[in-house]
């Protein structure tokens, strides 16, 4: 089976649409010519044309409101937002019309839009290159949000989201973009060709959106979390001997209660890692399910570790990052509760 | 004593007490504009932009270039457009005085902006309205009883009981839904016409805000983005004077038309005079064909007046004066295409009192059918459950719980 990053993984996706759909095209800044600014779109282009595979002027709110425009009328728009921190302009066209088009028009209107943002930080991109800004789509009735952890997830979930008559916020974690992250610079890099889940089929498949995944059985703690975190989390759980159950919960809404469920009634212990600041946070969410419905199963207090309450530094990146310390850390008071 | 910059705050030539002053409003005699080619250069036609596309002159001839000599039976049409939709907004604002509806947006003096157009594009083609757009809805053939229905929120409420009074929308008849966060239709309007030349259609979208609005982000991504692309979209402005309670100065219109904002980005402006109905005709007619033949976008600003409140939330004699209507320099619209009908000899008093009866008494009649789907206090009413669906397109787990817990109390209602 081919090997892919996630960069080709999300290529691959889209290329795969592309060919297979006339009604998907990709917009947004540098996606044409270039290929993107993380390559995410390289040869796209070229090979399905100028017309499938669109630059766009830098105007963020002009991007998502043409990309629902497309989506009236038939088109199945990819729409790349360059960083998820630029998101904002386009906040109120996804907020106010994207999301609750389908509901102000009793269902005779839908714009099937997929928004692609990189986020989350550790690349020395300071707070506007960094953001993980999750939380405030989530909070958003009529959007479809999920954060893929690895290459085989991304392609299938994105291939899932432009298949989607819903809109889908697709974040992908560019610090996992060429390889797993287990949340210490210094070592040195790894590729996602050593990892099983570089191992990413050529053709068409699906992840489906609402599904979280086990990626690691354990019996002692459940470990939420989603993106760049899983790898810290396995990391950090295989560093201190921890047994626990490493849950990717891949796709925020819709949330997969019944595994997070299950694994916190297995271990009666649970802690939620997230990159996004901590307060309302989505781990907040996460939170408050497991307590409803886990609570006569736990023996601890839910824990978070998340990045703190503050922009996301350049110069304090790694006192930023939760990684495997806080983790450990936090791993060992859950445990001993 | 070194002078520094003083904030300039714009004031309206008048407010509650003054005489009302249109004297800032530039207007250029009938006929003189001339009508270039379709396919004109942007800068070979920048005058448009500040000059006024008029086509019926003081004694209510039609005369000039953009005279689009339409046959009698499309003046009767128009008329009757008109003065229904003058008639249903009328019936309406009543009916929210007596409680009836919740609230509602009249168009009162803006009726030709929207009937000309609508029977100027193709049916074919995708209109984005803003709030004041009632009469593209009646003029593309939809009964007002269906309006009224949404305006109750009732159990034929196309929007199923989720939107305000007056943000209407129809997907069969090819028109968008209205949105309460102004300009957002306009880049979405730009990209439905993106998507029709990716297509390889000829269908045109069209799209309209108020002049306040144009101060609106999305008013600059749309003019950026139909001007790069190129797209096949007619962009209106209706000019009206007044934003709620602020006058168009407030949105920049102080020094440069509305128009003129399009030539900065290279797309074809034209400033129409908004109240003569040939005149938003011939102008959109002729930007609908430029975007169709492949020549781009056209901005259009219909100068006209808001004869009503914006809203039945607000009381402008607070705010402007009270008889600005009767002052406005370009008159009434329905009135000045019955006395251009009346003139043509094909047209008289009687038969437009005649029309007016009969429009109020389909009206009435729309009414009074629109009540028997229900109305805010009596049913039929739309189901409760129905307020969990088409959040998504499928139920997911969470809503349906959330369904399973309103189905639960009895009544439904928290309160």
């Amino acid at each position: 089976m081919p090997r892919m990053n996630m960069v080709q993984a999300v290529n691959s996706a889209m290329d795969l649409m592309l060919a297979r759909d006339p009604n998907v095209v990709v917009l947004g800044e540098d996606v044409g010519y270039f290929g993107g600014v993380f390559r995410c779109t390289e040869g796209l282009q070229r090979k399905h044309g100028e017309h499938r595979v669109v630059d766009a002027p830098i105007a963020e709110g002009g991007i998502i409101g043409c990309a629902i425009g497309m989506g009236v009328h038939g088109l199945r728009p990819v729409a790349e937002i360059q960083f998820a921190d630029y998101i904002y302009p386009g906040y109120d066209q996804i907020v106010s019309e994207l999301a609750r088009l389908r509901y102000r028009t009793g269902g005779d209107f839908f714009a099937p839009v997929t928004i692609r943002a990189p986020c989350g930080g550790g690349i020395r991109g300071g707070q506007t290159h960094s953001q993980s800004p999750e939380g405030v789509f989530t909070h958003v009735c009529g959007l479809k949000v999920v954060m893929p952890s690895n290459p085989y997830d991304a392609k299938g979930l994105l291939i899932s989201a432009i298949e989607d008559d819903d809109p889908v916020i697709f974040f992908e974690p560019k610090r996992i973009y060429n390889g797993p992250f287990y949340g210490d610079p210094e070592k040195p890099a790894v590729a996602w060709g050593a990892h099983p889940k570089g191992e990413v089929p050529e053709d068409h498949y699906t992840v489906p959106i609402g599904r979280a995944e086990i990626v690691q059985e354990g019996g002692e703690v459940t470990i939420l979390c989603y993106g760049t975190m899983v790898h810290v989390a396995q990391a950090t759980a295989a560093l201190t001997g921890a047994d626990a159950e490493i849950v990717d919960v891949r796709s925020m809404i819709p949330l997969d209660v019944e595994v997070l469920q299950r694994s916190v009634q297995k271990t009666g212990r649970c802690l939620i890692v997230h990159e996004a600041t901590r307060f309302s946070g989505f781990g907040a969410e996460l939170s408050a399910t497991v307590q409803e419905t886990c609570f006569h199963y736990l023996e601890a207090p839910i824990l978070r570790v998340c990045g703190w309450d503050t922009p996301y530094p350049h110069a304090f990146e790694w006192e930023y990052f939760p990684g495997q310390r806080r983790l450990a850390a936090a791993l060992a008071e859950v445990l001993s509760a | 004593m070194a002078r520094c910059p003083r904030l300039h705050i714009p004031h309206p030539p008048a407010r509650p007490g003054d005489q009302p002053d249109f004297g800032c409003v530039a207007i250029s005699p009938a006929g003189e504009v001339e009508r270039p080619e379709v396919n004109s250069k942007v800068q070979d036609m920048a005058g448009l932009a500040e000059r006024m596309v008029r086509v019926l002159d003081e004694q209510h001839a039609a005369v000039g270039p953009w005279h689009p000599h339409l046959d009698d039976r499309d003046l009767h049409v128009a008329l009757r457009h008109m003065a229904v939709t003058r008639a249903f907004d009328e019936r309406m604002l009543r009916m929210q005085r007596q409680g009836g509806i919740s609230f509602y947006m009249q168009c009162k003096g803006e009726e030709a902006v929207s009937v000309a157009a609508a029977m100027a594009l193709r049916p074919g083609d995708m209109l984005f309205p803003s709030y004041r757009n009632q009469g593209l809805h009646l003029a593309r053939g939809r009964s007002p009883a269906e309006l009224m229905c949404q305006c109750l929120s009732n159990s034929k409420d196309m929007c199923r009981g989720r939107q305000m009074p007056v943000m209407y929308h129809w997907a069969g008849g090819n028109i968008f839904s209205v949105s309460g966060n102004l300009a957002t239709q306009f880049p979405q309007a730009v990209g439905w016409a993106m998507a029709s030349a990716i297509r390889g259609e000829d269908a045109v979208a069209a799209a309209w805000l108020g002049e306040g609005s144009t101060a609106a982000a999305d008013f600059h991504h749309a003019l950026t983005f139909a001007a790069v692309y190129q797209a096949p979209a007619v962009l209106n402005v209706v000019n009206n004077q007044w934003a709620i309670s602020t006058f168009q100065g407030f949105a920049g219109g102080e020094r440069r038309t509305f128009a003129a904002r399009g030539l900065g980005y290279g797309v074809a402006s034209l400033r129409v005079d908004g109240n003569d109905f040939l005149a938003v005709y011939a102008a959109t007619l002729w930007a609908a064909e430029r975007a169709r033949r492949g020549h781009g976008p056209t901005l259009i600003e219909h100068v006209t007046h808001r004869a009503g409140a914006h809203s039945t939330s607000d009381d402008p004699s607070r705010y402007r004066p009270r008889n600005e209507f009767e002052s406005w320099p370009l008159g009434d619209p329905l009135e000045r295409l019955k006395q251009h009908m009346v003139q043509c000899g094909d047209w008289s008093a009687a038969r437009h009192e005649a029309l007016e009866a009969e429009a109020k008494q389909l009206v009435d009649a729309c009414w009074e059918e629109a009540l028997t789907h229900g109305s805010m206090t009596e049913g039929p009413f739309l189901d409760k459950s129905e307020l969990f669906e088409d959040v998504f397109k499928d139920i997911p787990a969470h809503l349906a719980a959330q369904r399973e817990q309103l189905r639960s109390m009895d009544g439904g209602r928290d309160a």
